[in-house]
Protein backbone atom coordinates (compact mmCIF):
# COMPACT_ATOMS: atom_id res chain seq x y z
CA UNK A 1 0.00 0.00 0.00
CA UNK A 2 1.15 3.60 -0.48
CA UNK A 3 0.82 6.40 1.53
CA UNK A 4 -1.22 8.08 -1.22
CA UNK A 5 -4.27 6.13 -0.59
CA UNK A 6 -7.06 8.29 0.25
CA UNK A 7 -5.02 11.43 0.25
CA UNK A 8 -6.62 14.68 -1.90
CA UNK A 9 -4.18 13.95 -5.00
CA UNK A 10 -5.44 14.13 -8.69
CA UNK A 11 -8.11 15.54 -10.33
CA UNK A 12 -12.09 15.96 -8.97
CA UNK A 13 -14.67 14.78 -11.50
CA UNK A 14 -15.10 18.43 -12.31
CA UNK A 15 -11.18 18.53 -13.45
CA UNK A 16 -11.24 15.38 -15.22
CA UNK A 17 -13.87 17.20 -16.90
CA UNK A 18 -11.93 19.84 -17.66
CA UNK A 19 -8.94 17.70 -18.90
CA UNK A 20 -11.30 16.60 -21.55
CA UNK A 21 -12.20 19.57 -22.96
CA UNK A 22 -8.73 20.48 -23.44
CA UNK A 23 -9.27 17.93 -26.69
CA UNK A 24 -12.42 20.28 -28.09
CA UNK A 25 -11.35 21.76 -30.95
CA UNK A 26 -13.18 25.03 -33.01
CA UNK A 27 -15.74 23.28 -35.05
CA UNK A 28 -16.12 20.27 -33.61
CA UNK A 29 -19.50 18.09 -33.34
CA UNK A 30 -19.75 15.93 -29.49
CA UNK A 31 -21.51 13.51 -27.61
CA UNK A 32 -21.32 13.72 -24.07
CA UNK A 33 -21.75 10.43 -22.11
CA UNK A 34 -23.42 10.28 -18.86
CA UNK A 35 -21.64 11.37 -15.57
CA UNK A 36 -18.74 13.30 -15.26
CA UNK A 37 -18.34 13.64 -19.32
CA UNK A 38 -21.69 15.80 -19.15
CA UNK A 39 -19.77 17.76 -17.10
CA UNK A 40 -17.37 18.25 -19.72
CA UNK A 41 -20.26 21.02 -21.94
CA UNK A 42 -19.12 23.10 -19.07
CA UNK A 43 -15.56 24.08 -19.80
CA UNK A 44 -15.92 24.62 -23.27
CA UNK A 45 -13.11 27.29 -24.12
CA UNK A 46 -14.27 30.64 -24.79
CA UNK A 47 -14.57 31.65 -28.17
CA UNK A 48 -14.77 28.55 -29.47
CA UNK A 49 -18.01 26.54 -31.18
CA UNK A 50 -18.64 23.45 -30.46
CA UNK A 51 -22.08 21.27 -31.06
CA UNK A 52 -23.03 18.87 -28.92
CA UNK A 53 -25.17 15.88 -30.46
CA UNK A 54 -28.22 14.11 -28.15
CA UNK A 55 -28.29 10.37 -29.74
CA UNK A 56 -32.09 10.72 -29.30
CA UNK A 57 -32.03 13.02 -32.02
CA UNK A 58 -30.63 16.63 -31.40
CA UNK A 59 -27.38 18.75 -32.51
CA UNK A 60 -27.22 22.19 -30.48
CA UNK A 61 -28.20 21.02 -27.10
CA UNK A 62 -28.57 24.08 -25.12
CA UNK A 63 -28.11 24.91 -21.30
CA UNK A 64 -30.75 23.07 -19.08
CA UNK A 65 -34.19 25.26 -19.50
CA UNK A 66 -35.53 27.67 -16.79
CA UNK A 67 -38.88 26.76 -14.79
CA UNK A 68 -40.73 28.66 -17.91
CA UNK A 69 -38.67 26.79 -20.61
CA UNK A 70 -39.17 23.59 -19.17
CA UNK A 71 -40.78 21.44 -21.92
CA UNK A 72 -41.24 17.72 -22.18
CA UNK A 73 -40.46 16.77 -25.97
CA UNK A 74 -37.49 18.44 -25.35
CA UNK A 75 -34.58 15.98 -23.45
CA UNK A 76 -31.05 14.61 -23.89
CA UNK A 77 -30.05 10.67 -23.98
CA UNK A 78 -29.97 11.18 -20.15
CA UNK A 79 -33.46 11.89 -19.94
CA UNK A 80 -33.09 15.25 -18.52
CA UNK A 81 -34.94 18.30 -19.67
CA UNK A 82 -32.63 20.96 -22.09
CA UNK A 83 -33.32 24.02 -23.98
CA UNK A 84 -32.46 24.33 -27.50
CA UNK A 85 -29.98 27.03 -29.35
CA UNK A 86 -30.35 29.64 -32.51
CA UNK A 87 -28.76 26.47 -34.64
CA UNK A 88 -30.32 23.25 -33.24
CA UNK A 89 -31.58 20.88 -35.41
CA UNK A 90 -34.08 18.20 -34.86
CA UNK A 91 -34.10 14.15 -36.28
CA UNK A 92 -35.14 10.57 -36.30
CA UNK A 93 -33.26 8.06 -33.93
CA UNK A 94 -31.63 6.22 -37.34
CA UNK A 95 -30.22 9.29 -38.94
CA UNK A 96 -28.79 10.44 -35.66
CA UNK A 97 -27.12 7.06 -35.30
CA UNK A 98 -26.35 7.17 -39.03
CA UNK A 99 -24.04 10.46 -38.21
CA UNK A 100 -22.14 8.61 -35.37
CA UNK A 101 -21.79 4.98 -37.04
CA UNK A 102 -20.95 7.24 -40.50
CA UNK A 103 -18.33 8.77 -38.94
CA UNK A 104 -19.48 12.41 -38.50
CA UNK A 105 -19.22 12.67 -34.74
CA UNK A 106 -15.47 14.14 -34.45
CA UNK A 107 -15.23 13.72 -30.36
CA UNK A 108 -17.14 11.34 -27.61
CA UNK A 109 -16.59 11.20 -23.86
CA UNK A 110 -17.66 8.38 -22.04
CA UNK A 111 -17.33 6.71 -18.88
CA UNK A 112 -15.66 3.57 -18.51
CA UNK A 113 -15.80 0.60 -16.42
CA UNK A 114 -12.69 -1.04 -17.72
CA UNK A 115 -10.28 0.03 -20.35
CA UNK A 116 -7.40 -2.52 -21.78
CA UNK A 117 -3.85 -1.68 -23.17
CA UNK A 118 -5.34 -2.63 -26.58
CA UNK A 119 -7.83 0.26 -26.25
CA UNK A 120 -11.06 -2.10 -25.61
CA UNK A 121 -13.54 -0.43 -23.32
CA UNK A 122 -16.24 -2.24 -20.93
CA UNK A 123 -18.60 0.09 -19.90
CA UNK A 124 -22.30 -1.62 -19.83
CA UNK A 125 -22.83 -4.57 -17.92
CA UNK A 126 -21.95 -7.01 -14.90
CA UNK A 127 -22.51 -10.42 -14.63
CA UNK A 128 -24.63 -11.42 -12.01
CA UNK A 129 -25.91 -7.93 -11.52
CA UNK A 130 -29.25 -6.48 -13.33
CA UNK A 131 -28.17 -5.53 -17.01
CA UNK A 132 -30.03 -2.30 -17.85
CA UNK A 133 -28.61 -2.38 -21.36
CA UNK A 134 -26.01 -0.88 -23.95
CA UNK A 135 -27.68 2.11 -24.83
CA UNK A 136 -26.19 3.98 -27.41
CA UNK A 137 -22.38 3.32 -26.17
CA UNK A 138 -21.84 0.25 -28.90
CA UNK A 139 -22.81 2.47 -31.43
CA UNK A 140 -20.99 5.66 -30.27
CA UNK A 141 -17.43 3.44 -29.98
CA UNK A 142 -17.79 2.14 -33.07
CA UNK A 143 -18.22 5.16 -35.15
CA UNK A 144 -16.92 8.31 -33.45
CA UNK A 145 -13.54 9.62 -34.78
CA UNK A 146 -12.01 9.88 -31.62
CA UNK A 147 -12.74 8.11 -28.28
CA UNK A 148 -11.96 9.58 -24.66
CA UNK A 149 -12.64 7.70 -21.63
CA UNK A 150 -13.12 9.13 -18.31
CA UNK A 151 -12.91 7.61 -15.39
CA UNK A 152 -11.52 6.91 -11.61
CA UNK A 153 -8.07 5.37 -11.86
CA UNK A 154 -9.27 2.58 -9.43
CA UNK A 155 -12.19 0.84 -8.67
CA UNK A 156 -13.84 1.10 -5.17
CA UNK A 157 -11.96 -1.31 -3.88
CA UNK A 158 -8.39 0.03 -4.91
CA UNK A 159 -8.19 -2.37 -7.99
CA UNK A 160 -6.77 -1.06 -11.52
CA UNK A 161 -9.50 -0.36 -13.55
CA UNK A 162 -6.94 0.81 -16.97
CA UNK A 163 -5.87 -3.11 -17.40
CA UNK A 164 -3.85 -6.34 -19.60
CA UNK A 165 -7.57 -6.78 -20.79
CA UNK A 166 -11.34 -6.45 -19.67
CA UNK A 167 -13.09 -8.94 -17.50
CA UNK A 168 -16.07 -7.33 -17.74
CA UNK A 169 -18.24 -7.48 -21.21
CA UNK A 170 -16.91 -5.91 -23.60
CA UNK A 171 -18.61 -1.96 -25.14
CA UNK A 172 -16.15 -1.92 -28.18
CA UNK A 173 -12.81 -3.73 -29.27
CA UNK A 174 -9.84 -1.29 -30.07
CA UNK A 175 -11.96 1.49 -30.14
CA UNK A 176 -10.12 3.86 -26.92
CA UNK A 177 -7.62 6.72 -28.17
CA UNK A 178 -6.95 8.45 -25.07
CA UNK A 179 -7.95 7.73 -21.06
CA UNK A 180 -8.53 10.35 -18.43
CA UNK A 181 -8.57 9.48 -14.72
CA UNK A 182 -8.03 11.20 -11.28
CA UNK A 183 -4.15 10.25 -11.43
CA UNK A 184 -3.21 10.54 -15.21
CA UNK A 185 -3.88 10.85 -18.68
CA UNK A 186 -3.08 8.35 -21.74
CA UNK A 187 -3.15 8.49 -25.30
CA UNK A 188 -1.99 6.53 -28.32
CA UNK A 189 -1.66 8.05 -31.91
CA UNK A 190 -3.53 4.92 -33.61
CA UNK A 191 -5.08 1.88 -32.53
CA UNK A 192 -1.54 -0.05 -33.41
CA UNK A 193 0.11 2.03 -31.16
CA UNK A 194 0.35 1.39 -26.94
CA UNK A 195 -0.59 4.05 -25.04
CA UNK A 196 1.55 6.94 -23.82
CA UNK A 197 1.70 8.20 -20.24
CA UNK A 198 1.30 11.77 -21.30
CA UNK A 199 0.74 13.71 -18.12
CA UNK A 200 0.05 13.01 -14.25
CA UNK A 201 -2.54 15.09 -12.20
CA UNK A 202 -1.09 17.87 -9.49
CA UNK A 203 0.78 16.06 -6.97
CA UNK A 204 0.49 12.55 -8.77
CA UNK A 205 3.99 11.01 -9.44
CA UNK A 206 4.80 8.50 -11.91
CA UNK A 207 5.80 6.09 -9.67
CA UNK A 208 2.39 6.05 -7.84
CA UNK A 209 0.51 5.61 -11.42
CA UNK A 210 2.56 2.60 -12.34
CA UNK A 211 1.45 0.54 -8.99
CA UNK A 212 -2.33 1.27 -9.33
CA UNK A 213 -2.04 0.33 -12.87
CA UNK A 214 -1.94 -3.04 -14.36
CA UNK A 215 -1.93 -2.34 -18.54
CA UNK A 216 1.14 -1.71 -19.98
CA UNK A 217 2.28 1.61 -21.24
CA UNK A 218 4.64 3.57 -22.79
CA UNK A 219 6.41 6.96 -20.83
CA UNK B 1 -59.50 8.79 -50.07
CA UNK B 2 -59.96 5.69 -47.43
CA UNK B 3 -61.10 7.15 -44.38
CA UNK B 4 -57.66 7.27 -41.77
CA UNK B 5 -59.08 8.82 -38.62
CA UNK B 6 -60.71 6.89 -35.86
CA UNK B 7 -62.63 8.39 -33.03
CA UNK B 8 -60.37 6.80 -30.38
CA UNK B 9 -57.03 4.50 -29.93
CA UNK B 10 -59.77 1.65 -29.08
CA UNK B 11 -61.31 1.31 -32.55
CA UNK B 12 -57.98 2.55 -34.17
CA UNK B 13 -57.09 -1.00 -33.30
CA UNK B 14 -59.83 -2.75 -34.00
CA UNK B 15 -58.99 -6.11 -35.36
CA UNK B 16 -55.06 -5.53 -35.67
CA UNK B 17 -54.73 -7.07 -32.41
CA UNK B 18 -53.67 -10.92 -31.59
CA UNK B 19 -51.78 -12.68 -28.99
CA UNK B 20 -48.25 -12.96 -29.92
CA UNK B 21 -47.40 -9.83 -32.35
CA UNK B 22 -44.54 -8.09 -32.92
CA UNK B 23 -44.88 -4.58 -31.64
CA UNK B 24 -42.61 -1.81 -32.69
CA UNK B 25 -42.98 1.43 -30.55
CA UNK B 26 -41.80 4.53 -30.65
CA UNK B 27 -40.43 7.10 -28.06
CA UNK B 28 -37.03 7.97 -26.04
CA UNK B 29 -37.82 7.39 -22.35
CA UNK B 30 -41.23 8.72 -21.88
CA UNK B 31 -40.79 11.51 -24.22
CA UNK B 32 -42.75 10.54 -27.55
CA UNK B 33 -44.34 7.26 -26.62
CA UNK B 34 -47.57 6.42 -27.91
CA UNK B 35 -49.18 6.67 -24.37
CA UNK B 36 -53.72 6.26 -25.65
CA UNK B 37 -52.58 3.31 -27.87
CA UNK B 38 -50.22 1.13 -25.27
CA UNK B 39 -53.42 2.25 -22.58
CA UNK B 40 -55.91 0.45 -25.42
CA UNK B 41 -53.53 -2.31 -26.20
CA UNK B 42 -53.85 -3.10 -22.33
CA UNK B 43 -57.02 -2.67 -22.60
CA UNK B 44 -57.49 -5.30 -25.06
CA UNK B 45 -56.15 -7.75 -23.30
CA UNK B 46 -54.06 -9.64 -25.77
CA UNK B 47 -50.40 -11.27 -24.59
CA UNK B 48 -47.72 -12.45 -25.57
CA UNK B 49 -46.18 -9.74 -26.99
CA UNK B 50 -42.88 -8.50 -28.05
CA UNK B 51 -41.94 -5.20 -28.11
CA UNK B 52 -39.52 -3.84 -30.27
CA UNK B 53 -39.02 -0.25 -28.84
CA UNK B 54 -35.62 1.53 -27.22
CA UNK B 55 -37.15 1.27 -23.73
CA UNK B 56 -39.15 -0.82 -21.82
CA UNK B 57 -41.38 2.88 -19.94
CA UNK B 58 -40.96 3.08 -16.17
CA UNK B 59 -42.66 1.44 -13.52
CA UNK B 60 -46.19 2.45 -14.48
CA UNK B 61 -46.25 4.24 -17.36
CA UNK B 62 -45.47 3.34 -21.19
CA UNK B 63 -44.76 -0.34 -21.78
CA UNK B 64 -44.51 -0.92 -18.05
CA UNK B 65 -48.11 -0.82 -18.14
CA UNK B 66 -48.06 -3.94 -20.03
CA UNK B 67 -45.51 -5.53 -18.11
CA UNK B 68 -47.38 -4.75 -15.45
CA UNK B 69 -50.13 -7.45 -17.06
CA UNK B 70 -48.05 -9.52 -17.99
CA UNK B 71 -48.78 -9.13 -21.64
CA UNK B 72 -45.47 -8.43 -22.87
CA UNK B 73 -43.19 -11.83 -23.49
CA UNK B 74 -40.06 -10.14 -25.29
CA UNK B 75 -38.45 -6.98 -25.46
CA UNK B 76 -35.92 -5.81 -28.02
CA UNK B 77 -34.49 -2.94 -26.70
CA UNK B 78 -31.55 -1.13 -26.24
CA UNK B 79 -31.63 0.24 -22.16
CA UNK B 80 -34.50 -0.78 -19.74
CA UNK B 81 -33.02 0.93 -16.67
CA UNK B 82 -35.48 2.89 -13.51
CA UNK B 83 -38.23 0.23 -13.75
CA UNK B 84 -38.63 -2.16 -10.91
CA UNK B 85 -41.15 -4.51 -12.69
CA UNK B 86 -39.15 -4.74 -15.31
CA UNK B 87 -35.96 -5.84 -13.52
CA UNK B 88 -38.19 -8.67 -11.28
CA UNK B 89 -39.89 -9.94 -14.59
CA UNK B 90 -36.41 -10.28 -16.05
CA UNK B 91 -34.00 -11.64 -13.39
CA UNK B 92 -37.03 -14.46 -12.48
CA UNK B 93 -37.22 -15.33 -16.46
CA UNK B 94 -40.69 -14.32 -16.61
CA UNK B 95 -39.53 -11.74 -19.30
CA UNK B 96 -37.57 -12.71 -22.25
CA UNK B 97 -35.00 -10.21 -23.15
CA UNK B 98 -33.25 -9.31 -26.47
CA UNK B 99 -30.45 -6.04 -26.13
CA UNK B 100 -30.02 -4.45 -29.36
CA UNK B 101 -27.51 -1.51 -29.77
CA UNK B 102 -29.33 1.82 -29.64
CA UNK B 103 -28.59 2.67 -33.52
CA UNK B 104 -28.90 -0.70 -34.59
CA UNK B 105 -32.52 -1.35 -33.20
CA UNK B 106 -32.96 1.95 -34.87
CA UNK B 107 -31.39 0.71 -38.73
CA UNK B 108 -33.24 -2.25 -37.92
CA UNK B 109 -36.37 -0.51 -38.39
CA UNK B 110 -35.22 1.93 -40.73
CA UNK B 111 -34.02 -1.40 -42.81
CA UNK B 112 -37.24 -3.55 -42.43
CA UNK B 113 -39.34 -0.25 -43.21
CA UNK B 114 -36.97 0.20 -45.98
CA UNK B 115 -37.37 -3.64 -47.56
CA UNK B 116 -33.81 -4.39 -46.18
CA UNK B 117 -34.04 -7.57 -44.45
CA UNK B 118 -30.00 -7.35 -43.31
CA UNK B 119 -27.45 -5.43 -43.13
CA UNK B 120 -23.79 -4.96 -42.23
CA UNK B 121 -22.77 -2.69 -39.41
CA UNK B 122 -19.42 -2.27 -37.15
CA UNK B 123 -21.59 -1.52 -34.03
CA UNK B 124 -20.64 -4.64 -31.25
CA UNK B 125 -17.94 -6.23 -33.44
CA UNK B 126 -16.13 -8.38 -30.59
CA UNK B 127 -18.56 -8.11 -27.92
CA UNK B 128 -21.62 -10.07 -27.08
CA UNK B 129 -24.29 -8.48 -29.39
CA UNK B 130 -21.67 -10.68 -32.37
CA UNK B 131 -22.40 -13.81 -30.62
CA UNK B 132 -23.73 -15.92 -33.30
CA UNK B 133 -23.80 -13.21 -35.86
CA UNK B 134 -22.54 -13.58 -39.44
CA UNK B 135 -19.38 -11.54 -40.05
CA UNK B 136 -18.03 -10.49 -43.22
CA UNK B 137 -15.35 -8.02 -43.61
CA UNK B 138 -14.91 -4.56 -45.86
CA UNK B 139 -11.44 -3.12 -46.32
CA UNK B 140 -10.14 -4.81 -44.05
CA UNK B 141 -12.50 -4.21 -41.38
CA UNK B 142 -14.80 -6.53 -39.54
CA UNK B 143 -18.62 -5.93 -39.51
CA UNK B 144 -21.47 -8.45 -38.05
CA UNK B 145 -24.79 -8.68 -40.04
CA UNK B 146 -27.64 -7.24 -38.38
CA UNK B 147 -31.30 -8.34 -39.30
CA UNK B 148 -34.23 -5.82 -40.63
CA UNK B 149 -37.38 -5.81 -37.95
CA UNK B 150 -40.51 -6.36 -39.84
CA UNK B 151 -42.89 -5.93 -37.36
CA UNK B 152 -46.69 -6.43 -37.08
CA UNK B 153 -47.58 -3.71 -36.08
CA UNK B 154 -46.51 0.14 -35.23
CA UNK B 155 -47.75 2.05 -32.81
CA UNK B 156 -46.35 5.81 -33.26
CA UNK B 157 -46.99 9.50 -31.22
CA UNK B 158 -46.28 12.59 -33.51
CA UNK B 159 -47.57 16.12 -32.77
CA UNK B 160 -49.79 16.81 -36.00
CA UNK B 161 -51.27 14.97 -38.75
CA UNK B 162 -53.00 16.10 -41.93
CA UNK B 163 -56.66 14.19 -42.35
CA UNK B 164 -54.10 12.06 -45.08
CA UNK B 165 -51.57 11.02 -42.58
CA UNK B 166 -48.83 13.16 -43.22
CA UNK B 167 -47.02 13.56 -39.74
CA UNK B 168 -44.66 15.93 -38.40
CA UNK B 169 -43.16 15.58 -34.90
CA UNK B 170 -41.91 18.36 -32.23
CA UNK B 171 -38.33 18.84 -31.22
CA UNK B 172 -36.76 15.63 -29.07
CA UNK B 173 -40.00 13.40 -29.41
CA UNK B 174 -39.38 12.24 -32.70
CA UNK B 175 -36.55 9.84 -31.96
CA UNK B 176 -37.59 6.44 -32.48
CA UNK B 177 -40.99 7.31 -33.76
CA UNK B 178 -40.21 7.43 -37.92
CA UNK B 179 -38.19 4.34 -38.13
CA UNK B 180 -40.95 2.67 -35.49
CA UNK B 181 -43.91 3.60 -38.15
CA UNK B 182 -42.06 2.68 -41.19
CA UNK B 183 -41.08 -0.96 -40.09
CA UNK B 184 -45.06 -1.70 -39.01
CA UNK B 185 -47.09 -3.83 -41.48
CA UNK B 186 -50.14 -1.43 -40.48
CA UNK B 187 -48.66 2.00 -38.62
CA UNK B 188 -51.56 3.52 -36.07
CA UNK B 189 -50.05 7.09 -34.99
CA UNK B 190 -51.56 9.00 -32.26
CA UNK B 191 -51.24 12.69 -32.51
CA UNK B 192 -51.95 16.30 -30.73
CA UNK B 193 -53.77 17.50 -33.57
CA UNK B 194 -54.78 16.53 -37.02
CA UNK B 195 -55.42 19.63 -39.66
CA UNK B 196 -57.03 19.73 -43.07
CA UNK B 197 -54.71 19.26 -46.11
CA UNK B 198 -52.42 21.99 -47.02
CA UNK B 199 -52.06 23.38 -43.18
CA UNK B 200 -48.65 21.43 -42.47
CA UNK B 201 -45.80 22.67 -45.10
CA UNK B 202 -45.19 19.53 -47.56
CA UNK B 203 -41.57 20.67 -47.77
CA UNK B 204 -41.46 20.38 -44.09
CA UNK B 205 -43.68 16.58 -43.60
CA UNK B 206 -41.42 14.15 -41.57
CA UNK B 207 -43.27 11.18 -41.87
CA UNK B 208 -45.26 11.09 -45.18
CA UNK B 209 -48.72 9.71 -45.57
CA UNK B 210 -47.86 6.28 -47.14
CA UNK B 211 -46.77 4.77 -44.07
CA UNK B 212 -49.74 5.83 -41.63
CA UNK B 213 -53.00 3.87 -41.86
CA UNK B 214 -55.20 4.37 -38.92
CA UNK B 215 -54.89 8.00 -36.91
CA UNK B 216 -56.32 9.23 -33.61
CA UNK B 217 -56.24 13.15 -31.76
CA UNK B 218 -55.47 11.62 -28.84
CA UNK B 219 -55.38 15.07 -26.92
CA UNK B 220 -55.15 16.32 -24.62
CA UNK B 221 -51.96 15.06 -22.73
CA UNK B 222 -50.43 15.76 -19.76
CA UNK B 223 -46.61 14.67 -20.85
CA UNK B 224 -44.15 13.05 -17.80
CA UNK B 225 -41.13 14.25 -17.59
CA UNK B 226 -38.16 11.53 -16.46
CA UNK B 227 -35.72 13.81 -15.23
CA UNK B 228 -36.59 17.73 -14.78
CA UNK B 229 -33.93 19.57 -14.83
CA UNK B 230 -33.29 23.57 -14.92
CA UNK B 231 -31.08 26.49 -14.28
CA UNK B 232 -31.74 29.54 -12.52
CA UNK B 233 -32.43 32.75 -15.37
CA UNK B 234 -29.13 34.68 -13.87
CA UNK B 235 -26.89 31.23 -14.33
CA UNK B 236 -27.39 31.02 -18.41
Amino acid sequence: MTTHDNIATGWTRDQMAARAAQELRDGYYVNLGIGIPTLVANHVPAGMTVTLQSENGMLGIGPFPTEDEIDPDLINAGKQTISQLPHSAYFDSAQSFAMIRGGKIDLTVLGGMEVSETGDIANWMVPGKMIKGMGGAMDLVAGVKKIIVVMEHCAKDGSAKFVPQCTLPLTGRNVVDMVITDLAVFKREDHNSPFRLIELAPGVTADEVKAKTTARYVT
Amino acid sequence: MAQKIYPDAASALDGLLQDGLLIACGGFGLCGIPERLLDAVRDSGVKDLTFASNNAGIDNEGIGKLLRTRQVKKMIASYVGENKEFERQYLSGELEVEFCPQGTLAERMRAGGAGIPGFYTKTGVGTLVAEGKETKVFGGQEYILEEGIFADLALVKAWKADTTGNVVFRKTARNFNVPAATCGKVCVVEVEEIVQPGELDPDAIHLPGVYVHRLINGSPYDKKIEFRTTRTEDAG
